[in-house]
């Protein structure tokens, strides 16, 4: 049996033990959705923190989501799989999340951007990389920041589409229905994530592996 | 030779391309357009370096212990879960919200035809100021309980927090929709420090019933640290401040209309 079929076969297993556990909590076995909450809380937690990109936020929308999941599992029953299922209300929350985020972090930040030499707001932040630092390990935070920074210059949608289809594999059809969007308009919208990533990432890269063929960074 | 667009290259790599094979055959053949998608790679290569937390190998355990007690007995009928006592307060003290603000803007609107938006928005305001004040100094007094709480015997090896450990699972629920309300009127400074409380209010409402002594500490501790009480007193003082300043003066020569307009 090669690797892809045991694959199939195992994600075939985990959807028929996840219908026999959905069942049993429709039939009032609460412990049943305990199997439920155990196998796909880290695959919901990955997705929460793609989008979110806090813990915080990722690990209530976790719990939101089982929540919210248990609350409508009635409506779920003519479905066929819970993981994907869960993973909508999740993605759902965590649009909310953020943009909730974004209005308190508005708030926040307002005072921060007078004072441009301060600590919080570092100067370099906003200098393009032309001329690398020799340290690799400095290097690697400050493109972490600014890869963390162009994914949260992102908007809601856009971020949404780009987690949910670069990151974990989801089809064009599962994304519009949490974008609550056309087929074609979410696949502009997965074009537009990559182009701004593009545009804000792709100086520092290329300087990156410049430097890495002259040999001033392994 | 016609070359790809951006987004043609940009569809074949997340493979939402409609047709793969002309561009598969035109990437074959075109150094340029290679280029051009190894650069787009070299980017998406870079992202998905970015790691994402482990949040442990049990952590499924501690999601289901986070929810459990927050799930009705039986799912599907989500009308049940708004049957729950405190999620009855919560909706009972929102509707409070609703109505007085339709009430007080109804009364404000006889008085002053010719200064609608403002005078309703500010009755709204001084109805949230006062539920919210409310709230706060539940929650304040909840959390000056737990941080003088101390085991009754030195040779107690658990402390009972349930008590508040409840309360804070019903301020949490009001927490939230005060948070959500906050943000919809636009008081982002507000819902900054419902968000602040929030966390609190989480880490006590899922905390075990009983606690050791030195759990109990390193809850004081977090809370002195997040210096919340604090910054709840601050808030709570100035939305009294709001509130008294949003309070109608009595009018000189009209000391009925001034009665009136008082909520």
């Amino acid at each position: 049996m090669n690797r892809m079929q045991q694959n199939v076969d195992s994600t075939q297993a985990i959807a028929e033990s996840d219908a026999i556990a959905v069942e049993r909590t429709l039939a009032g076995d609460r412990d049943a959705y305990r199997v439920l909450v155990e196998r796909h809380s880290h695959n919901v937690f990955r997705l929460a923190y793609r989008m979110t990109g806090n813990r915080h936020d990722a690990e209530e929308v976790v719990q939101e989501a089982f929540l919210r999941g248990y609350q409508k599992l009635g409506q779920f029953a003519a479905r066929s799989n819970f993981g994907t299922w869960v993973y909508r209300i999740a993605a759902n929350y965590a649009i909310d999340r953020m943009r909730q985020r974004q209005k308190e972090d508005a708030r926040r930040e307002a005072p921060r951007t007078q004072d441009q030499d301060g600590m919080e707001d570092d100067p370099l932040n906003r200098v393009k990389d032309e001329a690398p630092t020799p340290e690799r390990l400095t290097q690697s935070i400050e493109l972490r920041k600014q890869m963390e920074q162009a994914l949260a210059a992102l908007s809601e949608a856009e971020r949404t589409a780009f987690v949910m289809r670069h990151w974990e594999g989801c089809g064009i059809e599962e994304i519009a229905a949490v974008l609550k969007s056309s087929s074609n308009a979410t696949k502009n919208t997965v074009f537009r994530a990559v182009q701004k990533l593009r545009l804000a990432l792709q100086p520092v890269v290329q300087t990156r592996a410049q430097a890495r063929a002259m040999g001033t960074e392994s | 030779m016609k070359h790809m667009t951006e987004e043609e290259l940009i569809a074949y790599r997340e493979g939402i391309a409609e047709q793969r094979l002309p561009i598969s055959e035109h990437l074959a053949a075109c150094k340029e357009c290679r280029a051009e998608l190894e650069r787009i790679e070299a980017v998406l290569a870079a992202l998905d370096t970015l790691p994402v937390p482990d949040p442990g190998a049990d952590y499924g355990r501690q999601v289901w212990k986070e929810i459990a007690p927050r799930l009705a007995e039986k799912p599907g009928r989500w009308w049940q879960a708004w049957l729950e006592p405190r999620r009855l307060a919560a909706a009972g003290a929102v509707v409070a919200l609703i109505v007085g603000a339709f009430v007080a803007g109804r009364v404000t609107n006889r008085s002053n035809p010719g200064d609608n938006t403002a005078s309703k928005e500010q009755v709204r305001e001084r109805i949230l100021v006062v539920a919210v004040g409310e709230h706060l100094g539940h929650s304040e007094r909840m959390l000056v309980e737990l941080s003088n709480a101390a085991p009754n015997d030195p040779k107690q090896r658990e402390v009972n927090i349930s008590a508040e450990q409840r309360r804070a699972e019903d301020l949490l629920q009001e927490n939230r929709l005060y948070r959500q309300t906050a943000l919809q009127e636009g008081d982002a400074g507000l819902a900054s420090v419902l968000d602040e409380l929030e966390r609190v209010l989480l880490d006590v409402a899922h905390s075990p019933d009983q606690v050791t002594p030195a759990q109990l500490e390193a809850i004081q501790k977090k809370i002195e640290a997040r210096g919340i009480l604090f910054k709840v007193r601050v808030v709570n003082k100035e939305l009294q401040q709001r509130q008294e300043a949003s309070e109608p003066a009595p009018a000189k020569n009209d000391s009925k209309k001034g009665e009136r307009n008082k909520v």
